[in-house]
């Protein structure tokens, strides 16, 4: 009787699977000319009109979705339900990706302006997760710091440890993301913000539980609205978000904390099942050229590693911008994020959990 | 007859099967597997655990209060609504409904930027050189939230309810000789306790569930049950945990509706 009980949702189950299958086949088939390419990336992290651009130019048609998080895209992508071919992952979920075989090779040989136009460092910088500059192409960068609004505090802010100042109670927004907040901590405490060491993260977690009482909320976009509208004195940040804050806001200004922070990059990748290979190594390319990154980057204000497209800003401020181009061989404790394998991952949640439950 | 029936209601059933059934079935499946498939009970008796049970305190807490909240200050609209004439009380109601027509995110969106420091309510009060209210991220912007979204809820099943009672018994009773408040809690309220079930399922079941309201009025500081299924799937991706969690969940919610069953049987009947 269970046994069959099970059978039957199986089935069930594999009835509604192959429904849904039909359903985004429909969704997906037709397309341009010259066929289509399935982008996924992240919300707001494009100028749409590049898009247009490209369907013009080469006659395949963009079907274009967004996620809010890497750990919102990994499972759908995992699944397979919804056959991408271009997705925009940052580092280290390159790296759990790598692990677990979805990624596909890409041949640079399609690709000259991903080849010639991003700068050799961010390559470097990406064996971190691709050891062989294999499945990624870097499209966005930038570090993680705190902005602050000039007017609401006494002093200059510098380092993390100011997020645990109790004069600042009720005026901190910290990142409501696992990695990024642990990160704070880990640094804070001197340690790798990649540990997994459980008498380290104990230490992290015990940091984060004694901050809570002066954090006004754990925000993820939001902290830009409510920094540009005075809301809190001290925010957690990324570097891509604080021109544009500064833009609406002059009071604000940004720091790479002295303990030292988290340096990220968002490659784009094709997924090993990708539908359409050929377009998406075209869209990779079409996002690489000079023209085409630096309008992204006018729009989306998230440093490029676009080398050739830096030369075409006009603005010489943001050209030269600490903030968004800031020379990072000055510092000694900047860091990137690696993937920590399903156990490191679990054992984060849990310790999260902790704290926001405290 | 009945074959005509039943193949009208074929695109119900379907209906249902498919986001219904098979969606439970799903959350049965995790809820009771672990990651290599093999069957466990390890995710239903993770609620045991300090943050769970904690997360599923509070949740209860600030359910049962909103709801009893929403009971207090829908009863007495209902009432009002159903003593009035019929031209009245539709445009009453409409008003009532009008704010849902707008997206729920929106409005509980809305109200963070009433509630915020610097936000709309408190300029008007430094304005008026009244002291500032700081609830913003606290547990009563959440209740607050609960309330607002969920009053309608409560107060359109006691409208209901209440615009049913024949007023020849309200009279009978005064007749006899009883007073208002006599009518009141023995003739009314007894009466009325269909629709009272009704509201507070609706209202208290959304409002233990909700992971929104906690996430947007409460600055993520206050960890709901609700908010904790949340992450298991979106941060997390551990499907099983929030799975299980949420049959938990299920469970509360069923002895509710238990509750409204045997309450039901001496009333009309009348959900909704």
């Amino acid at each position: 009787m269970k046994r069959k009980n099970v059978k039957t949702i199986v089935l069930t189950t594999v009835c509604s699977m192959a429904a849904m299958a039909v359903m985004t086949g429909c969704g997906a088939s037709g397309g341009g000319n010259n066929g289509e390419v399935i982008v996924y990336n992240w919300g707001e992290y494009i100028d749409p009109e590049t898009i247009e651009m490209f369907e013009e130019e080469t006659g395949i048609k963009v079907v274009y979705d967004e996620f809010e998080t890497n750990e919102i895209m990994y499972p759908k992508v995992e699944a397979g339900a919804s056959s991408y071919d271009v997705v925009c992952p940052s580092d280290y979920m390159i790296s759990k990706m790598i692990e677990n075989d979805l990624l596909a090779e890409l041949n640079f040989d399609n690709m000259p302006n991903a080849k010639e136009n991003i700068g050799e460092q961010y390559y470097e910088q990406s064996k971190g997760f691709d050891p062989e500059n294999k499945y990624s192409v870097p499209y966005c960068w930038g570090t993680v710091g705190i902005l602050y609004n000039k007017t609401m505090v006494d002093e200059p802010i510098t380092c993390w440890a100011q997020l645990w100042d109790e004069k600042y109670a009720d005026n901190i927004l910290m990142q409501d993301s696992v990695r990024d907040a642990f990160m704070v901590a880990e640094k804070l405490n001197g340690f790798s913000m990649n540990t997994v060491d459980p008498a380290e993260l104990e230490i992290a977690k015990n940091s984060l539980i004694e901050q809570k009482p002066l954090v006004q909320a754990y925000v993820i976009d939001q902290v830009r609205d409510k920094m540009i509208g005075n809301e809190a004195a001290i925010g957690v940040i990324y570097s891509g978000e604080a021109i544009y804050t500064q833009r609406e806001n002059p009071d604000l200004e940004y720091v790479i904390p002295e303990e030292g922070t988290n340096v990220w990059i968002d490659s784009w990748v094709v997924l090993k099942n990708a539908p359409n290979k050929e377009n998406a190594e075209k869209f990779i390319d079409f996002m690489c050229r000079p023209d085409i990154a630096v309008k992204n980057f006018e729009y989306i204000t998230y440093s490029t590693p676009n080398e050739a497209a830096r030369e075409l800003i006009e603005d010489e401020d943001i050209k030269n911008s600490e903030i968004a181009f800031p020379d990072l061989s000055q510092y000694d404790n900047l860091e990137v994020f690696v993937y920590l394998g399903e156990e490191g991952d679990a054992l984060y949640n849990e310790m999260w959990k902790e704290v926001k439950s405290n | 007859m009945t074959s005509k029936s039943k193949w009208l209601s074929t695109p119900y059933v379907l209906w249902s099967v498919i986001f219904i059934i098979i969606p439970l079935g799903m959350i049965f499946y995790y809820g009771l597997t672990d990651k290599t498939g093999a069957f466990t009970l390890e995710n239903i008796a993770a609620i045991m655990t300090a943050e769970h049970a904690k997360a599923l305190w509070l949740s209860i807490l600030l359910s049962f209060i909103s709801t009893v909240i929403c009971f207090l200050l829908a009863y007495p609209l209902a009432m009002i609504l159903a003593n009035m004439k019929v031209s009245q009380h539709s445009f009453i109601i409409l008003i009532f409904i009008l704010p849902m027509w707008m997206n729920f995110l929106l409005r509980t969106l809305a109200w963070q930027t009433l509630l915020e420091k610097t936000g709309v309510i408190n300029n008007i009060l430094t304005f008026l050189h009244l002291p500032n209210i700081n609830i913003i991220n606290t547990p009563y912007a959440i209740i607050l939230g609960m309330v607002y979204n969920f009053l309608p809820f409560m107060v359109i099943p006691l409208y209901n309810v209440l615009s049913k009672i024949d007023e020849n018994v309200i009279n009978a009773a005064k007749d006899l000789g009883a007073n208002n408040i006599y009518t009141f809690f023995r003739i009314i309220l007894p009466l009325s306790i269909p629709g009272i079930i009704s509201g507070i399922t609706m209202v208290f079941v959304p409002a233990l569930t909700t992971f929104v309201i906690s996430t947007l009025l409460g600055g993520s500081k206050i960890l709901l049950i609700g908010n904790v299924i949340e992450q298991e799937f979106t941060q997390a991706s551990n499907w099983h945990l929030g799975s299980g969690l949420s049959i938990v969940l299920m469970i509360f919610i069923i002895l509710n509706m238990v509750a409204s069953a045997v309450f039901d049987k001496d009333g009309e009947g009348a959900m909704l």
